[in-house]
């Protein structure tokens, strides 16, 4: 609940903030929206096994963040930024589909 | 989060504690653990809102270098080809007014030779400096031929269009004499005969008053003559000339 509440919060957060995103941060900002999605499947994922730790998440959920950054930011160095970057969402996306999966598992049965 | 699974106990009592356990996570308490997954998760919906924001604004600032390059030479190739096929129909275009211009200079030359054959024919009312012949006959002695000898003085002395009475002279008219006066091309003229003449007006004065001429065979029958050169005659009698029958142009071989 309350964490429905928080995601409510920066929602609105961003809309009146209006935020405009720094040109250093533009090419990752999206790798890590979709790293923290990941993170967050999983810790549904965990909390419905029964194995939910908030440290396991708070952990998880950054270092997701930064090690997809880390990754598209060697890419960019390397002048494959958005080979690496297209390589990193499809990998994530598939762990946010097994991960939904195994919830629809456990809440349905099916 | 990839904690492997327990082992599954019983299955409808798993369904059970799913279903359980998200709904005592759902209610509210004050554990550091939802404190954490508050901030998280305000965190994750700040950073979404915000890069859909910037996504939407412009699409442009949000591409990285490699990307943007290849869009500039898609454009910059794009632009080529347009310039190249621009430049293609603006030669196309200076083609074709070139060829308009060709039609209407060939168009000015056919009606400038149209209306010199139809004044040439009679087929035009003409005008320009020439002479007025008016030929009195009180006592009915000018006969066809001399009014025809006066209408050959006319031509050798140059005249271009030539009127008798209301008839335009053409290269098919004929002067025949009768009762009353004269027929001329089908229509019967009576004294006095009035020539039209559009020419040279000094050689034509000159080629009619020569002694022994056209004038002084009509003094000599008994009639008088009137010859007025003027600045400006106008022939207004026209001639629509027939089809040829017989005759048809003959191919004219180019070198």
């Amino acid at each position: 609940m309350i964490a429905l509440i928080g995601l409510v919060i920066g929602v609105v957060a961003g809309l009146i903030l209006e935020p405009s995103v720094p040109v250093v941060l533009q090419p990752y900002l999206p790798i890590a929206v979709v790293a923290a999605l990941d993170a967050l499947f999983g810790a549904l994922r965990a909390l419905l096994d029964g194995l939910f730790d908030e440290r396991v998440f708070l952990v998880s959920f950054l270092s997701n963040i930064i090690v997809a950054a880390l990754i598209v930011f060697i890419g960019d160095q390397l002048g494959v930024g958005s080979q690496l970057s297209t390589a990193v969402v499809v990998v994530l996306g598939i762990r946010i589909f097994s991960n939904v999966a195994s919830i629809r598992r456990q809440l349905f049965r099916a | 989060m990839t904690e492997t699974p327990t082992p599954s106990p019983a299955p409808v009592r798993r369904r059970q504690s799913g279903w359980r356990r998200l709904g005592r996570a759902f209610l509210p308490r004050a554990s550091r653990a939802q404190a954490i997954v508050a901030v998280l998760c305000a965190l994750l919906g700040f950073a979404v809102v915000t890069q859909v924001r910037s996504t939407r604004q412009n699409d442009l600032s949000s591409l990285r270098q490699d990307d943007l390059v290849r869009l500039l030479d898609g454009v910059t190739r794009q632009a080529d080809l347009l310039e190249l096929e621009a430049t293609k129909l603006r030669s196309q275009q200076t083609e074709l007014e070139s060829g308009t211009d060709k039609n209407k200079v060939a168009q000015q030359n056919a009606e400038a030779r149209a209306s010199t054959q139809g004044i040439l024919a009679g087929r035009l009312p003409a005008e320009g400096p020439g002479i007025e012949l008016t030929v009195y006959s009180p006592s009915g002695t000018i006969k066809a031929s001399t009014l025809f000898n006066i209408l050959e003085e006319l031509r050798n002395a140059g005249a271009e269009a030539i009127q008798l009475g209301d008839r335009r002279i053409t290269a098919s008219s004929y002067i025949v004499d009768t009762a009353g006066g004269v027929i001329v091309d089908g229509t019967v003229l009576t004294a006095p005969y009035t020539y039209l003449a559009i020419g040279d007006t000094q050689k034509i004065s000159l080629a009619l008053e020569i002694p022994g001429g056209a004038l002084a065979a009509v003094h000599a029958l008994g009639g008088s003559t009137s010859l007025t050169p003027g600045t400006k005659v106008t022939i207004d009698a026209t001639r629509a000339p027939s089809a040829p029958q017989y005759a048809t142009p003959q191919p004219v071989n180019k070198p």
